[in-house]
């Protein structure tokens, strides 16, 4: 798209979108968020990009194609889950690790693994669809 | 036992690696199993004969009573050794008949798998396990009758069998499950204990007509039965088996099996006997008809078929011996006729009866097992077959119309005496004809199997007593649920049945004459007639029309129309139920609160206007308004996370529906004219209205916490997070969330695809783009 706004401020605000989406998706825990969300930021950041650079460049910016990233994001989110299945529990079941220098932060675990995967897989369908729609023939 | 079962199932997958290894003697090497099965089946034949009965049942499903459970007594018994005795010679007989075809490996493991299905049909106990071993016998049919799968003949016998035999499965597992419904018990043995709480129950007919839907399809009973004759596009080692010898008997076995619960009603008399009437002058007539051998074998097994469903139907004592009696004895002469079609037609190159003759001198061991079953066939003394069909005669003479009965039965046999000579000794005598290459004796392998089961239509018939003791007794004791005396003899004095057999021996002598000239009328006359075979056709025709004319009705390649329905069918399902039942609609006082009426006035101003709108930008964009409201009215009742969410998917869906639309040639303004425009609005306004009353209904209802309670207490001592929407999502219900995004996951790749494809349909030169 043609809009010189558009074009100065899009590189700037979809760094801060993307920036923002982890933020949220990491704090969900305990606060309004969580990696659903995240990753619908994610993606609108995506796709502003795409609209005000294109798409060559949006692709650029991504490295990998999109459905590789939600493909990951499935593996990480099937992976938390096994990872229950090797300490005896069912599968899904939160495996949690308390770090020893604060036995009170209670954050590392198989379940945001398992949030980080459903980010990854809301980032990667929902701009891969953009991207092949802005796609021209 | 359920070993015994699963056997040939755990055989036929190294079927094909036997074969490879071991080359065409693989029919000897892989013939071990059923005869080691045989011999299994074997030891139980003692405490069978003295009465007793065995069950073995290991759990399945037990939460819902499904059970795999067998059931050992005479009726099970005389069925699973006919099935491994002759599926012995079978496997032997397929490995001399096939001998070098490229995929014999893969035929012995049809084989296989069909042996452990017909062990598991005729032992099951419980019903469901009956079922399932049911079906899996017509699946195996499909797949052998199909084995030449290059020939379109072979492709829809496979099919045609598969549709009527698997439509009656269907039948007969409706008819099991109620039967299961009204005993209070999954199990046969337990079921048919008590056959009166059947017999009475408001649901008998039901169980009835279903349970016979699915044995007569199975038992190729009028007006079914032309599946069978083209299932003779198998090869000759499967018709031989399934289609004489064990599966088509099935649905014999599974009406005597219900006797003792289902039988002895008039409505089941009357019906067995008419169809089983039919079936046997219907089938005898054919066999007339044909000149190819395996079509006529085919169309008398048929009439067996016909005659055995006749016979239990009538359901007197002499009549249930008849019934066991005959079956043994056809499964005997008809498994070695079978193979001998196939000798002649392995050493002939053809097996049209007319060219066949002069074969004795050349095929001397293919010619002693046919004269020997052709006699057993026909039902001439000493042979088993002669005792089978006097006990038909004393059968018939028992019943409710002897006369009418008797005559039904003589016609029936007279026929199948002058098939039986056409088949069995016409062929090997005379001046040798012209075929179309010289005849020559097959393999050991071709002939052992006939000749031994020819053989013991001979030995049996001469010590009916072994036959009595072992297998004809215990067998019509279990079919009739009482004792009874069973006798069987050859010579019992000069008294009705001998006269009735006489009389048969006379017309069968006379139709035998006359055969040339008999099937040359009858095939005229038959094929200016419509028969069900046609019918089928006409039938499937019929359905694929059907699917055809619905589906272009709906699937019409436009988008709004795909819409229209969608939304037409979401407009019934909210309308219809609160116009039936009535809603709880109760309205409550409107919140006083300037700032939640002024986002309702924002979302309905935006509503209202989408409309009167001709851009579709601008229908686009009220529509973010009308979700941007929604988000506001989440955020003002402090619902934070689905404020967020709804905020960010109304931003992607603009984002994207104008990505969309931009494509389209109609994009820009509205072009709809006024008619639709209201027909459109129309439903979508009740659509909304409908939803609306809907909620305000739901709202009415006092709000059950449990659950939010549960939750709340537990998000942080259980799972650590305060966050309790993700905490649910990712953590309580991580399982619907991997679901969901395997959905999303999936979604894309499917846009994706769809997208690809858009190029190749616009222009087929042009190749898609790789997306990467």
């Amino acid at each position: 798209m043609n809009s010189l706004i558009l074009r100065t401020a899009v590189p700037a605000l979809a760094g801060l979108m993307l920036l923002f989406s982890i933020y949220v998706l990491l704090r969900g825990h305990n606060e309004p968020g969580g990696g659903f969300i995240g990753g619908l930021i994610g993606a609108s950041a995506f796709a502003i990009y795409t609209i005000a650079e294109g798409l060559a460049s949006a692709r650029r910016a991504l490295i990998v194609p999109p459905i590789t990233i939600a493909g990951v994001g499935l593996f990480l989110a099937a992976i938390s889950g096994i990872v229950s299945l090797l300490f005896g529990d069912a599968f899904l079941t939160g495996q949690w690790w308390f770090p020893a220098f604060n036995p009170d932060l209670k954050y590392f675990s198989s379940v945001v693994l398992f949030d980080i995967g459903v980010y990854l897989v809301v980032v990667g369908a929902i701009s891969g669809i953009a991207f092949a729609l802005e796609e021209r023939e | 036992m359920l070993a015994a079962t699963l056997a040939p199932f755990v055989l036929a997958v190294f079927a094909p690696f036997v074969r490879r290894r071991v080359g065409n003697s693989a029919g000897w090497a892989l013939a071990v199993l059923p005869a080691a099965l045989f011999i299994y089946f074997a030891q139980f034949l003692g405490p069978v004969a003295s009465g007793e009965t065995f069950i073995f049942s290991t759990e399945w499903v037990p939460a819902l009573g499904i059970a795999l459970s067998f059931y050992v007594d005479g009726l099970s018994l005389l069925f699973a050794l006919l099935i491994t005795f002759i599926g012995t010679f079978i496997v032997l007989y397929a490995g001399a008949y096939l001998k070098g075809h490229a995929d014999l490996g893969r035929f012995f493991m049809f084989v296989l798998m069909f042996m452990g299905s017909m062990l598991g049909l005729v032992l099951a106990d419980n019903v469901v396990t009956l079922f399932v071993f049911w079906e899996l016998t017509s699946i195996t049919s499909f797949l052998l009758i199909g084995f030449n799968h290059d020939k379109a003949r072979s492709r829809r016998a496979a099919l045609q069998a598969l549709v009527v035999t698997g439509g009656g499965g269907l039948a007969l597992l409706a008819g099991l499950l109620l039967m299961a419904q009204v005993g209070g018990s999954m199990e046969l043995s337990t079921l048919l204990a008590d056959g009166d709480v059947l017999r009475e129950h408001p649901w008998y007919l039901a169980i009835l007509v279903l349970v016979l839907a699915g044995a007569f399809t199975k038992s190729a009973q009028v007006p079914f039965h032309f599946w069978l004759p083209n299932a003779m596009e198998a090869p000759t080692p499967v018709s031989a088996y399934l289609h004489s010898a064990t599966m088509v008997k099935a649905g014999v076995y599974l009406l005597a099996r219900m006797n003792p619960g289902l039988g002895g009603t008039d409505i089941w008399q009357i019906i067995l006997m008419s169809f089983g009437g039919a079936t046997l002058l219907t089938g005898a007539i054919l066999a007339l008809r044909n000149t190819d051998l395996k079509l006529m074998l085919a169309q008398t097994t048929v009439a067996s078929l016909g005659l055995l469903v006749f016979l239990i139907g009538i359901g007197e004592p002499l009549a249930i011996q008849a019934a066991m009696a005959y079956l043994f004895a056809h499964s005997m002469f008809k498994g070695a006729l079978f193979m001998v079609a196939g000798s002649i037609d392995h050493g002939t190159g053809t097996r049209d009866v007319r060219r066949l003759s002069g074969l004795g001198r050349v095929m001397p061991f293919t010619a002693a097992a046919a004269g020997l079953a052709a006699l057993s066939m026909s039902g001439l003394p000493p042979f088993f077959g002669f005792i089978a069909k006097e006990w038909v005669y004393k059968g018939t003479l028992d019943g409710s119309l002897p006369l009418l009965l008797t005559a039904v039965a003589i016609t029936g046999n007279a026929l199948m005496f002058a098939v039986a000579f056409l088949v069995g000794f016409k062929p090997f005598f005379g001046k040798p004809g012209d075929t179309p290459h010289k005849p020559h004796e097959g393999s050991v392998g071709l002939w052992i199997g006939a000749l031994t089961l020819a053989a013991l239509s001979l030995i049996f018939g001469l010590f009916s007593g072994l036959a009595e003791t072992f297998f004809i007794g215990p067998a019509a004791v279990a079919v009739a649920g009482v004792p009874m005396v069973v006798d069987l003899y050859l010579w019992g004095g000069f008294k009705a049945p001998v006269v009735a057999s006489i009389i048969t021996v006379a017309l069968g002598a006379f139709f035998f004459w006359q055969g040339a000239r008999l099937s040359a009328f009858l095939a005229r006359v038959v094929d200016a007639l419509w028969g069900p075979d046609k019918g089928y056709d006409q039938f499937m025709d019929g359905l694929i029309g059907l699917a055809r004319a619905v589906t272009n009705l709906f699937q019409t390649g436009h988008l709004r129309r795909y819409m229209l329905f969608t939304f037409l069918t979401l407009a019934a399902v909210l309308v219809l139920p609160q116009v039936m039942l009535g809603n709880g609609f109760v309205v409550k006082a409107p919140p006083i609160d300037l700032l939640v009426w002024a986002i309702g006035l924002l979302a309905f101003v935006g509503a209202l206007a989408i409309p009167f709108t001709r851009s579709r930008l601008a229908a686009i964009m009220l529509m973010g308004v009308l979700g941007l409201s929604v988000a506001f009215v989440f955020l003002l009742f402090g619902a934070p996370d689905l404020a967020f969410t709804q905020l960010m998917v109304e931003t992607l869906s603009v984002v994207i529906l104008a990505l969309v639309l931009a494509r389209l040639p109609v994009f820009g303004t509205d072009w709809r004219g006024y008619p639709r425009f209201v027909r459109d609005a129309l439903i979508a306004g009740a659509i909304g209205i409908a939803m609306a009353t809907l909620l305000v209904s739901i709202t009415s209802v006092p709000l059950d916490l449990t659950l939010s309670e549960f939750f709340s207490a537990r998000s942080y001592t259980e799972a650590y997070g305060r966050n309790i929407v993700n905490v649910i999502l990712v953590d309580f219900r991580a399982l619907d969330t991997l679901g969901e995004i395997a959905v999303v996951a999936v979604a894309g790749v499917a846009v994706l695809c769809l997208l690809a494809f858009r190029h190749i349909d616009h222009d087929s030169e042009d190749k898609p783009e790789a997306s990467s």
